[in-house]
């Protein structure tokens, strides 16, 4: 369902301030999203002053800076720091992306990060990601093959068949481009967002998958599938440089190719 | 998801819900073909009126007695309320919450347009054989 404020509860309020340590020059200021459920107050905006000439140059090592040595409360999720876990997944000046990817130079102003939009917020930077993963499971992302597998042998792919999986096995489910998605935030209980959406492609195009009629038939609907608009969000914010509209469209195309 | 307060349904069975409804392949496919065929059918429309300015309501009268052109017209609007009413259903598929309001808005959209489409086809027949 369409919404277009915020719910009283969910509105972000000003938060507090917290300075540089004296004598740092080449400041950085970034403002960032707190939430805690364990108290009974709105979401805030905390702003921290970062010295940017003892701190790295990710938006990752600025939150882990601030965390380490000015407010060791903030919460994020974090592992790999190098675009491979897809856990710092976040809004970071406005546009969804990875932390440990985004270098604070290409900000502008100060860097404001928010949650992944339109989840619910665990605590501060966390948002709850039990529907993505479940709708993740739903579309049963493992090989399905009647025919047994060689007894002393992988399945084998031609090389022109394991390139049909290029630009779909890369994505690390970060799900920046689902939360960047308006059709999903307004339908997202019944859409399956561009990142489900991609990763039911990456099994529709492999060609030792034997289900794949059986995955169209799961995906023909018109909300799990069909309320894909190509807005286009998706593939321009995909930290990975992938194309999750793409995978769509092909998805489509094979519902219409199938029907004659 | 946060459950809401007495619902302890999992999370995959709230995903798989229903099911899929197994259609919707052909509301897709017939918007794009109708948004194809409106192409060329404004074009021609618009060109057509372009011509006939100046030509007054005689003129148009007249036009209409073309068979080709009253045919032409004809397809022009029902590919136009065709497609309306399937761009219609999508937009309050998209943004009107709760299912008995959704099938309200779409059937009165769908009556509507059906009627405008029928009313439309029969005022030009009407002028194409009388004038």
């Amino acid at each position: 369902m369409a919404e277009f404020t915020l719910p009283k509860n969910s509105q972000v309020k000003a938060g507090k301030k917290h300075a540089a340590p004296a004598g740092a020059k080449n400041l950085r200021t970034f403002q960032i999203y707190r939430y805690d459920p364990d108290k009974d107050e709105n979401p805030r905006l905390d702003s921290y002053d970062v010295d940017m000439d003892t701190c790295g140059p990710m938006v990752l090592d600025a939150l882990l800076k601030i965390k380490d040595e000015t407010d060791q409360t903030l919460t994020l999720r974090r592992s790999c720091r190098e675009g491979i876990c897809g856990s710092c997944s976040m809004n970071i000046d406005g546009r969804n992306t990875l932390a440990c990817l985004k270098p604070i130079e290409e900000c502008k102003g100060d860097v404001k990060v928010y949650p992944l939009p339109h989840m619910p917020v665990i605590k501060d930077l966390v948002p709850d990601l039990t529907h993505v993963y479940a709708q993740y499971a739903s579309i049963e992302p493992w090989l399905k093959s009647d025919t047994p597998a060689p007894p002393n042998a992988e399945r084998k792919q031609s090389p022109e068949e394991r390139a049909k999986l290029d630009g779909l096995w890369e994505c690390i489910l970060c799900f920046c481009c689902t939360t960047s998605c308006p059709s999903y935030w307004w339908n997202g209980d019944r859409y399956l967002g561009p990142a489900i959406l991609l990763q039911a492609a990456r099994w529709i195009n492999d060609s030792r998958d034997e289900a794949t009629g059986e995955r169209l038939d799961n995906l023909e609907d018109p909300f799990r599938l069909y309320r894909c608009h190509t807005i286009m969000n998706c593939t321009q914010t995909c930290p990975k440089g992938l194309n999750p509209a793409k995978a769509i469209g092909d998805i489509k195309m094979k519902m219409v190719e199938r029907q004659g | 998801m946060t459950s809401k307060p007495g619902v302890l349904r999992s999370a995959l069975g709230h995903v798989r819900g229903l099911g899929s409804a197994k259609e919707g392949t052909h509301h897709w496919w017939q918007q794009r073909l109708t948004a194809v065929a409106l192409v060329p059918l404004s074009i021609w429309l618009i060109a057509s009126i372009v011509r006939l300015s100046g030509a007054g309501y005689a003129g148009f009268v007249d036009w209409f007695h073309n068979p080709i052109h009253a045919s032409v017209m004809i397809l022009f609007l029902v590919a136009s309320f065709h497609h309306a009413q399937l761009g219609m259903q999508v937009v309050i598929e998209d943004y009107v919450p709760g299912h008995a309001a959704r099938i309200v808005c779409v059937t009165a959209v769908k009556f509507g347009c059906f009627a405008l489409a029928v009313l439309c086809t029969v005022s030009i027949l009407v002028v194409a054989f009388k004038g």
